[in-house]
């Protein structure tokens, strides 16, 4: 049930996070990824999940936007001055919460071919009812300060180097000021004065009171964006309940 | 803030229940239950002889199902059986609430009549009368879905697949419905085409808020268009949930199959 006291200031949170894949097509085989995992991001915070490749980070990231669906646990989220469980409202409210509320930037750009790179930017601002000049000249700033050059911003970005199209994506990710903001890898492939940028980017979020949830490969974003880390992964090995426990879990 | 940002509750537009469908003893669909809400997009998804398109056409008032109901959230009379409606009244609710975009631009769009013609047609139907606001409107639905005006008065036999299919859903929405039922609607184009004719789409549906149920079998489609998905199997829904977790989490044995068998380019 949604508390209503001390949620303030803690714009997402997640209570018991459970994931398990299976793999019916590989002989049924299971992935136990993470367990009974808590986190809470507060209002002004940039949290950075942190531990070795295949701890689940992706996947906790993932399971924050309800893009992977956990098999127990609350990803509470405040929205419209309440809280919601991100797991079990109708789909329609899921959309209209990653529309006004919660921001992701994920590591590849998946849209439609042959749009525009600024309209692809535009998008998500014009969607939350910004008008189109105001979201036009938004997107052109953002496309600016990350260094896109001018003559692309008219092209569709299938052609762009990966660089490029990441920095699309970011700045479609940052053209809402979305108080809940998740950033998978935003600076894989960026170089270092973009990086810088995207660090900017992060900061002024963060003056805004964003809660944002990150994983930064790179040591300098992260120590430049990471107000502190969050373990992923360790605990499981340790912990790994008796079979009919965890299948009471689920 | 657009309208729909101040929605806090939204009012069910299609409420589907239990609506199964066979032919003799072969299964169309079985037990089939939803709810959709205004400007929600429905992709269903499954391969050949799933029941796909016959619950489109179940949904649609095309064929009657065996058992089940299907609501509908009628502007003067709130939710309705359209199984309960008589053929007059199911036709003017088909003409002026509900879209039907068929995967053959020939089955929805009349070959021998001028593409302004086809526009007009939808709303003469439904009292318009003015020649000049007619073929205004027209011009307007060609502009959106981006067909040359010159082409006003031609016959779509001459047009390509491509935009035959955008006129169809160009005489499709010029009355506004507020649910468009679509099946395959990029089936038979070239993939050079699928590309503009969804970009299209996505705009238009986001625009005007309709709400829309897409049958097809390329996950590609419901992926950019769909915001929630049903995925079928022999008659049943075994899977559903947003788009884009389905695809990129499936649970189900079958959904798993389908999303690892497309093939990556």
């Amino acid at each position: 049930m949604p508390a209503r006291m001390n949620t303030k200031d803690i714009p997402l949170q997640a209570r018991g996070l459970t994931k398990r894949f299976i793999l019916h097509t590989q002989g049924g085989t299971e992935i136990p990824v993470f367990d009974g995992i808590d986190l809470k991001v507060a209002s002004a915070e940039c949290v950075c999940l942190h531990g070795p490749s295949g701890a689940g980070k992706s996947t906790l990231l993932r399971s924050l936007y309800a893009n992977y669906k956990p098999d127990a646990g609350k990803i509470l989220v405040q929205h419209d001055g309440s809280m919601v469980d991100l797991l079990a409202v109708e789909p329609w409210e899921v959309i209209e919460i990653r529309r006004r509320t919660i921001g992701y930037v994920s590591q590849f750009l998946h849209v439609i071919p042959r749009v525009p790179a600024l309209n692809i930017v535009a998008a998500p601002a014009i969607m939350n009812g910004v008008d189109a000049d105001t979201a036009y000249s938004a997107a052109r700033t953002l496309l600016s300060r990350l260094r896109i050059p001018e003559r692309l911003w008219s092209l569709a970005p299938a052609t762009f180097s990966g660089g490029e199209q990441q920095r699309v994506n970011i700045a479609r990710g940052f053209i809402v000021e979305y108080p809940v903001l998740l950033l998978d890898e935003p600076t894989a492939s960026l170089d270092d004065a973009n990086r810088l940028t995207v660090v900017e980017l992060i900061d002024e979020a963060k003056v805004r009171g964003a809660a944002i949830v990150g994983i930064f490969h790179d040591g300098g974003v992260r120590e430049a964006a990471a107000d502190r880390l969050f373990e992923v992964g360790q605990p499981l090995v340790q912990k790994r309940l008796p079979n009919t426990a965890a299948e009471a879990a689920a | 803030m657009t309208a729909a940002a101040k929605v806090a509750t939204r009012r069910i537009l299609l409420d589907v229940r239990g609506v199964s469908k066979s032919y003799g003893g072969q299964v169309g669909c079985l037990d089939v239950s939803f709810a959709l809400y205004p400007g929600e997009v429905l992709g269903i998804v499954g391969e050949s002889g799933s029941g796909k398109s016959t619950l489109l056409a179940c949904l649609a008032g095309r064929l009657a199902p065996d058992t089940g109901s299907i609501a509908y959230d009628t502007k003067e009379r709130g939710l309705v059986d359209i199984l309960s409606l008589s053929e007059p009244e199911r036709r003017r609710l088909a003409r002026t609430d509900w879209g039907i975009v068929h995967q053959n631009p020939r089955d929805g769009i009349r070959m021998d009549v001028s593409a302004g013609g086809n526009i007009g047609e939808r709303p003469m139907s439904i009292g318009a009368r003015h020649y000049g606001k007619i073929r205004a409107e027209a011009h307007e639905w060609l502009n959106k879905v981006e067909i040359d005006l010159a082409r006003t008065d031609d016959k779509p036999r001459t047009f390509s697949g491509g935009m035959q299919q955008r006129l169809q859903i160009a005489r499709n929405l010029v009355t506004r419905p507020r649910l468009v039922f679509m099946d395959e609607p990029t089936g038979g184009l070239d993939v050079s085409v699928q590309a503009k004719l969804l970009d299209v789409l996505r705009g238009l549906v986001h625009e005007l808020g309709i709400a829309a149920i897409i049958v097809t079998h390329d996950l590609a489609v419901v992926r950019l268009l769909a915001d929630r998905l049903m995925v079928m199997q022999r008659g049943r829904v075994i899977e559903e949930g947003l788009t884009d977790q389905v695809l990129d989490d499936p649970h189900q044995p079958y959904t798993q199959l389908l999303v690892s068998s497309v093939l990556q380019v």
